[in-house]
This record gives C-alpha cells, structure tokens and sequence, in this order.
C-alpha cells in the first residue's frame, strides 16, 4: 500500500480497513505521509503484550484517502516508548497523556506530559492496563497544573465537575478579561469507569453491552463498532438483513440526538419554542422505536452476529419519518426567520476550516468547518454502499454552521431509514460467533451521530475479551472547543459548547 | 415574519402534556424517616439537583425528556435547579467513578436538610455493568445515602417520574 512515496506493509482487514506493524521509529515517517496527503490521525492506544511473550505495543490509527489503517509497533518490556507524534498530528497529544496513565507506555520528546485520565484513584507509577495492575484504590489529593494567564484586568472562572444543568461532569477554567475568554483548559477524565480493564476476560456477548454504554448516546454506533470488530477477529459472515437493520438502528439514533441537540440550541439562543417542539418530536421518536424495537434507545439489540429484533411492519415508521421532514422544515424555517436566533447563531464560535484541518476536527463538527470526512459515504460498508449517502459540509465553522449541518444530515437520516425499511433484504437475524480458539484481532468503524466511532477488540485463545479500545471522537474534538471559544463572551460558552455536544464518559473511559 | 409562524405552529402543535403517573412506592428503600408533617409541606413541589456521578450518559437522555411537553413537570410542581443549595432531592446517576466520590460528597453535604436522595438507573442502584472497580464505587448507596431507587438502563421517562414522586409523596 502507497502512502506519500514509500510502499508499506499492510494488508486489507476489512472494508476500507488496513493493518500491518512497523517499527516505533517508522511511527513519525508514516504520520507524516499521511498528513502530507491530507489524511487525519483518528485513534492512539497502547497494549500491554507481555503475556503474548512480548513486551507492550503502541497502536495508531490514521485515515487516509484508501480508507482506515490501523499500524502498530512492537516496545520492548523495560521503559515502553515511541517517538511523540504532536508535531505532525496534535490531537495525539490527550492520547498519549492516556496512553502513559493506563500503561505507562511514554511519548518521548512530548512537550506535555501532564496526566490526563489519572486524577487520584490510582497511585502514580502504577498503570491499570497493565496485567499484574492489582494496586488498592487511593485517595490522593488531585492536583492539575492549568496553565495560568497572568496580567491587568485577568481572572479566572473555575465551572465543574458538578455543571448547573443536566451534563456530563468536567472541569472548564475560563481566564477572562471583561466578558470575554482569552483561554480555556479543559479537565476531563472525571467519569473514568475503568471501562477497558472490565472488558478484559469478559465474553463477547456481555463485552457488546459494555461497548454500548461506552457513551451511552451513541450506543447503537459502538454496540455495531464493536460487533463489526469481534466479527472481523472470528471471521464471522453477518446475514444481510441483520446489517441493514443495524444501520436503520444507527440513522434512528442520529436522528433522536439530532433532534434532541437542535432543540437545545433553541433554548440556549433563548427560544424556548425550539426546546419545546424539538423535544415533543424527539419523544413521539422515542416512543416509536420503543413501540417498534422494545426499548426507547434501542440498547442491546445489536450483539455479536446480527441483531435481537425485525422490523416487520414499516408502515408506522414511514408515517413518522414523513411527519418529521415536513415538521422540521417548518421548525428550520423559524430558526432561519428569527432575528434573535440567528444573531446569537451565526459568527459565534468559529473554528476556521485551516485549524480544523491542522488540530484533526472530526465528524459532525468537522463537516461544519469544511472538514468533509463521513465513513458512510466515502468509505461505506453494507449496506451504505448501496445507498449513495449524502455528505453534509459547510465553511463557516461557527455555531449555525453546525445547526446547519445537523438539519441537512436529519433529512438525509430520515430519507435513508425510508430506503433502509422499503429495501431490507430477507433473511436471518443472527449466526452463532464461533471462535477460533487462536488469539485473533479485529476493528470496527462506524460513522456515529457524533462522528467515527472506533472499537478495537483483540480475542484470547479462550474465547475471551483479552483487550478492547474504543475510541470516542471527542478525543479529537475537546481541544477545538477549547480553541472555539476565544474571543467569545463567557454567556456564549454554553451554546458553542452544545453546538459540539462532545461526550465525557466517551473519552474518559 | 417568525413570531407569526411560531404562533401558527403553536396553535396548530395544540397542548401534548399527558396527565402524571401514580407515584410507585415500591421504588422506596425503607420508609422514609420524615415526619408527614413535613411532607405536607413540601411533598407538593420539589426542586431537584441532578448529579452525574459517572454515568455513560444513558441516563441523562431521560432526564432531558422529562422536560419536554409530553410529561409537563413543572405543572406538577417539579423542578430541576442549578445548585444544590437550592434543592430538597438529589437525583444521582451512574456508578460513582472514584474520581467523582468526593464532589458527590460535598454535594451532598451542600443539600439543606431535610433532604431526599434518588439513586437512578441500574448502575446507581447495583453499580451495574461497570461493577466496583479500581475506578469505581459502584452503587450511589455505597457513597451516600439513598431513599428512593429507579432501576433501568435506563429507566423510561415515565419510571423516572413515578420514582420522583415516590420520594415526595407521602404514602395514600
């Protein structure tokens, strides 16, 4: 495989999906042909592979323009470490703070080595992920080094862990002059659930209902992520049906958050109509997939193989689908007529498409700063290659740029769980995984409401979960809202935050 | 031109809340040590501080839905503040991550009495699928104390409901 001018040793292991091993040293010279041809780095995780009579390994996975590639160097048992990839890709840099707090596998010549994941539950020099972690639970007073803005007129806001509304718990630091934000630290890592040691020694079906409540907003995007991954590692061949129907599961998902997202952003422009009639959509969804599927968020119908649930009669679900589209024309049609709403909207927390480009914004937010990445439509697989998904982008990188992004993308969800329920093919719903009492690797990727969602899964010689990585897009993500926010007035911050609406517990792991 | 179309679908959306459902006791965990005077004072509006103790963000899908139309709760006298000074009721989600033990303890401490505590979803009750680990608590119970618990993963909007109401009613 071709990337920059050098040949590399991968070879394909899925759809769009690519894999071979390189040598720590090689790390940095392929990160620099894949940025050079415009590719992002998507995901950074360690291993501990000392049980496997090796010592740790560092893995990265990259887009480029023939699809994903997963590479991974091998590092030896005594002082793991690779040479730190910032200077090329800087969203590496939470990755690899991570990557030091759960396996002590060090980026070497990082300018920040701040902890990130590791507050005071653990203690320093012990490394969860590793096999023999047993140390007891501290309770070590927790310190972050924030880096302090000093000068006439500057102050700080400390917000978090505990918010004011119903969100997700962190820690923003605001240093503001006047109104306005000359810098934002982020401090994640508050809900770290220890979420990747549970699922060592789990079997696969419960590991699929775990991934699943990695974010819980996105459950059908990792519960389908990680099945995809567990299938690839056993060699599983997933009936047809039961693939379309997971991708009406996801594009339901997408539109109940899409829904439920651009209501907010109503109420924090202070319409309050928005919030009302949003959300009155969103709950008749809600009910819907309840009434259709069994549960209001589709949890657990994805599992390893196929999935638990049909569709078997569609008429309901199409004379919702319809019902919406023209609603949402209608509601679209105020947001863009109101004066107030569009003031607040427009030119509010930019991040410009160059930067967006150069830090690695993804997904949605992506799309909205002319990022123009989307799995579904450049690197599908069954059955998006066969249902031609329009890709939605805009240039201005600001919050109406990202409302906008989520109104087109509701439409085309909307119009391809239309084609998804008139066109699912016959068939069963599930095949028994078997596996292939060999140790075997596998990756999933899908392209979630939120952006890529990654899962990599590695299968014991039992049958067991030995090491499963998910990766949430806002990793990539956090640190453009950091960077969004400057300038704008500190009343803003909640809007340009929801307009992002990044996962905690999807990053804190 | 907005404020018209907005009355329009107002006028055309008409009213969706649905009357509340019945308080279920059964959610208690022991018979609530207050005294009903004090219930009648307060059992009919409640003000509610939500707290994310670790949660997947699961749970708090529900809780934003409670705010929409169809469930009107600020009609039945409930309402979600922004601190927990403010506040007669708790509502704790999730396993509580170890990172977390100490601010729910001093939200809780920050609660006036007399105070209520609902433990929501399967991982507030049990600790759920993320268990007790080297990162977590576990139940909401093994950090503070709990009066009310809603199982579910997560519980419907409506269970969140009877859940609340169950703490604050006094028993018929």
């Amino acid at each position: 495989m071709k990337i920059g001018t050098q040949d590399w040793d991968f070879v394909a292991h899925g759809a769009h999906i690519w894999r071979g091993a390189l040598t720590a040293e090689q790390l940095p010279v392929l990160a620099k042909a894949v940025k050079d041809e415009g590719g992002q780095l998507i995901a950074l995780w360690g291993s501990d592979d000392r049980h496997l009579a090796g010592g740790y390994a560092i893995h990265v996975a990259f887009m480029t323009s023939a699809g994903l590639v997963w590479s991974y160097a091998a590092l030896p048992a005594e002082e793991p470490g690779f040479p730190d990839l910032c200077a090329t890709f800087p969203q590496a840099d939470r990755m690899q703070r991570a990557a030091f707090d759960l396996l002590g596998i060090r980026a070497v010549g990082a300018e920040d080595t701040r902890k990130w994941l590791r507050h005071g539950a653990w203690p320093e020099g012990t490394y969860p992920l590793r096999k023999d972690f047993d140390a007891a639970p501290t309770r070590e007073l927790d310190a972050y080094p924030f880096i302090p803005v000093e000068g006439d007129g500057v102050h700080e806001i400390p917000v978090g862990p505990i918010h004011a509304g119903t969100i997700e718990p962190g820690h923003f630091r605001f240093s503001i002059i006047g109104d306005r934000v000359l810098r934002l630290g982020e401090r994640l890592g508050y809900t770290h659930k220890g979420i990747e040691k549970r699922f060592e020694g789990m079997d696969l079906d419960t590991g699929a209902k775990l991934a699943g409540r990695v974010s819980g907003d996105s459950h059908s995007a990792y519960a389908w992520s990680y099945c995809m991954a567990v299938e690839a590692a056993t060699g599983t061949a997933v009936p047809e049906r039961a693939l379309w129907l997971r991708a009406l599961f996801l594009e339901i998902e997408r539109v109940a958050n899409h829904l439920g997202d651009l209501g907010y952003l109503g109420n924090d422009a202070a319409l309050s109509f928005g919030f009302m009639q949003f959300w009155r959509l969103k709950e008749d969804w809600l009910r819907l997939s309840e009434k259709l599927f069994g549960h209001r968020y589709l949890f657990d119908r994805i599992v390893p193989g196929g999935v638990t649930v049909d569709l078997t009669d569609s008429s309901a679900l199409l004379t919702l689908t319809a019902r919406l589209e023209m609603e949402i024309h209608e509601l679209q049609a105020i947001y863009e007529e109101h004066a107030g709403v569009q003031d607040r909207f427009a030119n509010t927390g930019i991040v410009r498409p160059s930067l967006a480009a150069q830090l690695g914004l993804t997904g949605l937010a992506g799309r909205g700063s002319a990022q123009a990445w989307d799995a579904r439509a450049q690197f599908p697989q069954v059955p998006y290659d066969t249902l031609d998904v329009n890709m939605a982008t805009h240039r201005r990188g600001d919050v109406l740029a990202r409302a906008e992004v989520r109104f087109a993308e509701l439409y085309e969800s909307l119009r391809l769980i239309r084609e998804i329920a008139q066109r699912l093919p016959a068939g069963p719903l599930r095949v028994a995984v078997v596996s292939t009492g060999e140790l075997t690797e596998g990756l999933g990727w899908v392209e979630g409401w939120r952006g890529e969602v990654l899962v990599a899964v590695r299968i014991g010689a039992d049958g067991r979960l030995d090491r499963v990585h998910p990766h949430d897009p806002s990793w990539q993500n956090w640190p453009l809202l950091e960077v969004g926010v400057l300038g704008n007035i500190v009343p803003d911050f909640p809007l340009i935050n929801k307009s992002f609406n990044l996962s905690y517990s999807g990053q804190d792991l | 031109m907005a404020t018209r179309l907005i009355l329009q679908k107002i006028f055309k959306t008409g009213m969706v809340s649905e009357p509340m459902p019945e308080a279920d006791l059964s959610m208690r965990t022991h018979e609530q040590e207050l005294h009903d005077e004090i219930l009648k004072v307060f059992g009919q509006a409640v003000a509610i501080r939500h707290v994310d103790a670790g949660s997947c963000n699961g749970c708090e899908l529900e809780i934003h839905a409670l705010g929409g139309p169809h469930y009107n709760i600020e009609g039945a006298g409930i309402k979600f503040a922004a601190s927990p000074r403010h506040v007669d009721v708790l509502l704790v989600t999730g396993p509580v991550s170890r990172h977390l033990e100490i601010a729910l303890k001093r939200t809780y401490d920050a609660t006036p009495e007399p105070k209520w505590v609902i433990a929501m979803g399967d991982c507030g009750c049990t600790g759920g699928i993320f268990g007790e680990t080297y990162a977590t608590c576990g139940k909401v119970a093994n950090v503070i104390p709990v009066d009310v618990e809603i199982p579910g993963c997560p519980p419907t909007a409506t269970a969140l409901l009877q859940g609340i109401l169950a703490a604050i009613r006094t028993s018929r």
